[in-house]
């Protein structure tokens, strides 16, 4: 099918890009790289009654990296994320999950901070922004605030944010000393959204022995949320840990839903099956940093 | 700040200046295919997930069915019918790719073939010609493309052999 019909904007500034969404209220849509909205569009799904297109808004389109984190412009193409060899260095999870982000040429145009504000519980930068404790910049005619992941995801495609406003950026903040990373997927093809997905990060102290283990998931549940497995794996070394335990107790913390894809039950099965694989690489990770 | 629900845009497609008036839910794969009459670009699934619609804007691989055609107002895009070139006789010489696809009979019905080249063209220009591809690398070129006939088996031959024509071109 092909879109209904809507009205264009392409604002040239920020401050321009809210005084149209003000002027045009509830049925205005912002767009960055449209990879998720213009399917919705064209399956009629979503009819905005205009789309305010911001590519045109200049200083959207940068990686800050420092040594807090990362800050990402609403108009960073996952590809350019993927490829960013500073961002990976000091959050490596970023560069993880975006190889998981789609094919490449979606990448190419698809925005890492677009696909956060779209708040699709399959998306893997969601639980990233999660895991990683990160937040984004909102914009709005009264000024730009931070908002955290968790006060940001309110519901499947749905967030916090109401009215007037644009995600201008998200910041991932940098990961901490001795902390590993992993992040695995299992999708029917590759680049389609996952069935389930992993992302985990595991803490040592001096001694190589684990003082946390937590996880997000992909496809799993209403809005990314954040586990503690520390409690299965805590003050064990890196080769004496019960990974398998740490799985077994995220399969009683995860509450999936079944599609057609997969069943709940099937999901809650690679959960603890992902969880298990990817707190091992992880701290393995961990003890090399 | 003005909303229009139609425009005037300016592309070059294929190296020719062109100008269109579309509503602004013109999608750039209808923009291409009724208003240009360039009917190379084919539209399988129309919502991201088949690629056979995959052109070049600026020289990347996007799909033209999750493009707007006035986003594309004065930039600069490539079909399949701008893949191959001029040989300066009233003849054309085919692009590597499409030397490889006849060569490796990596199609059957051929709907899936333009959004295949399109991205493995690009797919083959960006990376470093003076060694061998991989096999991961050829997963990754293909693989967010769709073909119903082949199996896909000579569409990756097709891209192994196209990588070794570029660097042989190249050497």
């Amino acid at each position: 099918m092909k879109p209904a019909p809507f009205g264009y904007a392409d604002p040239t500034s920020l401050s321009e890009a809210l005084s149209v969404l003000q002027s045009e209220g509830e049925g205005a849509k912002v767009m960055a790289g449209g990879q998720s909205l213009l399917p919705l569009l064209s399956m009629r799904l979503a009819s905005p009654t205009v789309l305010v297109d911001i590519n045109r808004v200049p200083d959207l389109d940068s990686v800050v990296v420092t040594d807090d984190g990362v800050r990402v412009g609403a108009l960073v193409r996952h590809a350019t994320l993927l490829h960013h060899a500073g961002a990976a260095a000091l959050q490596p999870l970023l560069a993880r999950a975006t190889a998981h982000v789609a094919h490449p040429a979606i990448r190419n145009r698809g925005t890492t901070v677009g696909s956060i504000a779209h708040a699709d519980p399959s998306g893997e930068m969601t639980s990233v922004l999660a895991l990683t404790g990160g937040s984004v910049t909102v914009a709005t005619p009264d000024g730009s605030s931070a908002v955290d992941w968790a006060d940001f995801f309110v519901g499947p495609l749905e967030t916090s944010v109401h009215g007037p406003a644009v995600v201008t950026d998200a910041f991932f903040p940098a990961l901490p000393p001795r902390t590993g990373t992993a992040f695995e997927e299992i999708s029917r093809r590759k680049g389609d959204y996952a069935v389930c997905g992993a992302g985990v990060t595991v803490t040592l102290d001096e001694e190589s022995r684990v003082t946390s283990a937590r996880a997000a998931y992909i496809s799993v549940g209403l809005v990314p949320e954040v586990h503690d497995l520390t409690e299965a794996v805590a003050g064990r070394t890196v080769a004496d840990a019960d990974w398998a335990a740490a799985g077994a107790l995220a399969r009683t913390l995860v509450d999936p839903d079944g599609d057609l894809h997969a069943s709940a039950d099937y999901r809650r099965l690679l959960v603890g099956v992902l969880t298990e694989r990817t707190l091992a690489r992880a701290a393995q990770e961990a003890e090399t940093r | 700040m003005t909303v229009s629900t139609e425009r005037t845009i300016s592309i070059t497609v294929n190296g020719v200046p062109r100008e269109t008036t579309v509503p602004a839910r013109r999608l750039l794969s209808d923009a291409l295919r009724h208003d240009l009459e360039l009917t190379g670009t084919h539209v399988g699934c129309e919502h991201g997930v088949c690629g056979s619609c995959t052109v070049l804007v600026e020289g990347t691989p996007v799909r033209s069915c999750l493009v707007l055609a006035v986003q594309v107002d004065g930039k600069a895009v490539t079909t399949v019918e701008g893949l191959a070139r001029d040989d300066g006789v009233g003849g054309e010489i085919l692009h590597p790719v499409q030397e490889a696809f006849r060569e490796c009979h990596a199609l059957q019905c051929g709907f899936c073939t333009p959004g295949f080249m399109m991205t493995m063209a690009a797919g083959l220009e960006a990376r470093d010609r003076s060694v061998d591809i991989t096999e991961d690398e050829v997963d990754e070129i293909v693989g967010g493309n769709l073909c119903r006939c082949t199996g896909y088996t000579n569409i990756k031959k097709a891209c192994r052999h196209a990588a070794g024509l570029m660097r042989e071109a190249n050497a």
